[in-house]
């Protein structure tokens, strides 16, 4: 990694901590950012508690906290693991939902939520909400695994063909969830609606830690394959004549995308453009050595999505706009600019 | 020691390669000949261990080339691909760079930065070494991976350097210049394997010239021994008169003039 990359990635994670403690404040209920700091360091036995302050301190602990949190987890999950998949499909415009993962896991939560109360009830009662995420999940792995079933030609995963089967069964995946939506119940609408287009809102403790350990053991895991991906960046041949076993490659970082991805949409249903956008920009600034890429990815990823979930709270507040609607329209621009740029 | 043993190779039922068996001496360097689909590109990637055979048996150092470890024969053999695209931005740099990663796991150590540097300076490309490779002319491209293959293989003279159309792109003075790299590093140890279609080139660099037809051997010899009019017109239908260039002791291939038969100069016209 180059100097110039070492910065970046220093004045990224600077950013991101800065961003993170002011997104804790802000919202329908706002908090001033002094405050924030010392409500932190009353939690970890710093200072005292102003008793006028029990208000702050339950929304900042029960309600924001866990929220950022999942924004920071969710956002470096997409960033991360678009940045693998990118290395993998040796595309800059490659994101995790070109291999189904996305769709996949939408199709199985909205199958969760329009049969819950025919099929599902014992269960339904029994994992309440955690039933949604496991459904979105079970649909990212499965749609993962079939795409990568389809594209083992004598064993080894044909990148073109893995590319070619994710458009196929998204497609697949995109008219069966359309035919739900279109028989769903005005009630059964609305939550579809509110998870196709992504949202924080769902954000308790339970949550971030039920999440937690498969979007960080992935992220973490994905970072270390970034000498394999450059070496792809020659060709799989080449990188197989570097001694990169590219077939083990391949299978781990979809893999590991899919878990983050999986469990991010699980938690947060569908954000768009970060996946995409993110490892993109980073390259920008800083080149296309993927050891770097990765890296810078990940904070860049959490960043982003902690900004859009500060402006999905406050632009039209006390009204919370879905995140995935805040990341497209500030991402679309963004990424036509770029291409325009770049021509 | 490289040796290979009736070597076959199909794919879908057509035969890419039949019985080829040869062998390339340390300190050797080979050039392999013949027409377009005649299986050199194959037979480098199946001495590479980029593709299994089919049958027969091939082995470098007195070790089968099926029983090395991925990682080991990284470091001992290296192959220059026809295709050379990379897809992201990345700098001529850092895809030399990659000719190093066989040799380090997280950390590169100072000699691997040294050897960079070194065949860059060789390849004459340092000069643009900050420059992103696809901004680069197809020469340049070339001269780049050339420099990275190099770098893979750079400290261990044992190694089998392959070379398929190393200079396809090349301007003269490059063109001359790799062969001239290629003989040098012949010397200090290397067994090298080229695919070339300039037989005047081949007559001058190699110490070994094989012939392919067919995904057969057909010959295999020094330049003396094969090149000469009769076998040239077998294996490539072309009319050439070979004479001996007294300077070099070599042959020197000169090419007749080529006409078009009546019917398919009709069919132009």
């Amino acid at each position: 990694m180059s100097v110039k990359q070492r910065i970046i990635i220093v004045v990224l994670t600077v950013s991101l901590v800065v961003v993170a403690t002011f997104s804790l404040g802000l919202g329908a209920y706002h908090i001033p950012v002094g405050d924030v700091w010392g409500l932190l360091m009353h939690k970890i036995g710093l200072s005292n508690l102003p008793t006028e302050k029990a208000l702050d301190d339950n929304v900042l602990f029960v309600v924001r906290m866990p929220r950022v949190l999942l924004g920071l987890l969710v956002g470096a999950a997409l960033g991360v693991s678009g940045a693998g998949i990118q290395g993998i499909f040796r595309n800059p415009l490659a994101d995790p939902g070109l291999i189904g993962i996305s769709s996949g896991a939408s199709l199985f939560a909205v199958l969760v939520i329009a049969f819950e109360s025919l099929l599902f009830v014992g269960l339904s009662q029994l994992l309440g909400h955690y039933l949604l995420i496991l459904g979105a999940f079970i649909g990212a792995g499965l749609t993962a695994f079939i795409v990568y079933r389809i594209s083992l030609k004598e064993g080894r995963p044909q990148v073109t063909t893995m590319l070619l089967a994710g458009i196929a069964i998204n497609g697949l995946a995109g008219a069966i969830t359309g035919l739900m939506t279109y028989m769903a119940t005005e009630q059964q609408l609305r939550t579809i609606t509110f998870w196709m287009l992504g949202n924080l809102g769902g954000a308790t403790w339970e949550n971030v830690t039920a999440v937690a350990p498969f979007i960080l053991i992935p992220m973490f895991c994905t970072l270390f394959f970034g000498k394999a991906l450059n070496a792809f960046a020659l060709g799989e041949m080449q990188a197989d004549l570097l001694g990169m076993q590219t077939d083990r490659v391949k299978l781990w970082v979809v893999t590991l995308g899919t878990l983050a991805v999986g469990a991010s949409v699980a938690v947060s249903g569908i954000i768009g453009f970060v996946g995409l956008l993110v490892p993109h920009t980073v390259r920008l600034l800083g080149g296309a050595d993927n050891r770097y890429v990765l890296m810078a990815s990940t904070v860049m990823g959490a960043m982003v999505l902690t900004l859009a979930d500060v402006l999905s709270r406050t632009l039209a507040a006390p009204i919370e706009l879905p995140i995935g609607v805040i990341t497209a329209l500030l991402g679309t621009p963004v990424f036509l600019y770029i291409l325009i740029k770049e021509k | 020691m490289l040796r290979v043993e009736k070597l076959n190779y199909d794919v879908k039922g057509r035969k890419l390669l039949k019985d080829v068996s040869l062998q390339v001496r340390k300190g050797e360097m080979v050039v392999l000949l013949g027409s377009n689909g005649a299986g050199k590109s194959t037979l480098m990637r199946l001495l590479a261990c980029d593709q299994k055979p089919s049958s027969g048996f091939i082995s470098l150092n007195r070790q089968p080339l099926d029983e090395y470890d991925q990682r080991t024969l990284a470091r001992c053999r290296a192959l220059l691909t026809q295709q050379q695209q990379v897809s992201l931005a990345f700098k001529v740099r850092e895809i030399v760079f990659m000719g190093r990663y066989p040799h380090f796991d997280a950390v590169a150590q100072p000699q691997d930065y040294t050897i960079v540097d070194e065949v860059m300076e060789l390849c004459g490309i340092s000069d643009f070494s900050d420059r992103v490779y696809m901004s680069l002319s197809g020469g340049e491209q070339q001269r780049v991976q050339l420099a990275r293959v190099l770098a893979q293989i750079w400290d261990n003279p044992d190694s089998l350097l392959l070379l398929d159309e190393p200079i396809s792109a090349l301007d003269m003075h490059y063109q001359q210049k790799v062969l001239a790299i290629a003989k040098a590093l012949s010397r200090r140890g290397y067994m090298v394997v080229l695919v070339l279609h300039d037989l005047n080139f081949a007559a001058n660099y190699a110490d070994r010239i094989i012939m392919l037809k067919h995904g057969r051997k057909l010959f295999d010899g020094t330049p003396m021994e094969v090149l000469n009019a009769k076998n040239i017109y077998t294996v490539f239908s072309v009319e050439a008169q070979v004479e001996m260039n007294p300077k070099t002791l070599r042959p020197y291939v000169k090419l007749e003039e080529m006409t078009l038969d009546g019917q398919l100069v009709t069919n132009i016209i």
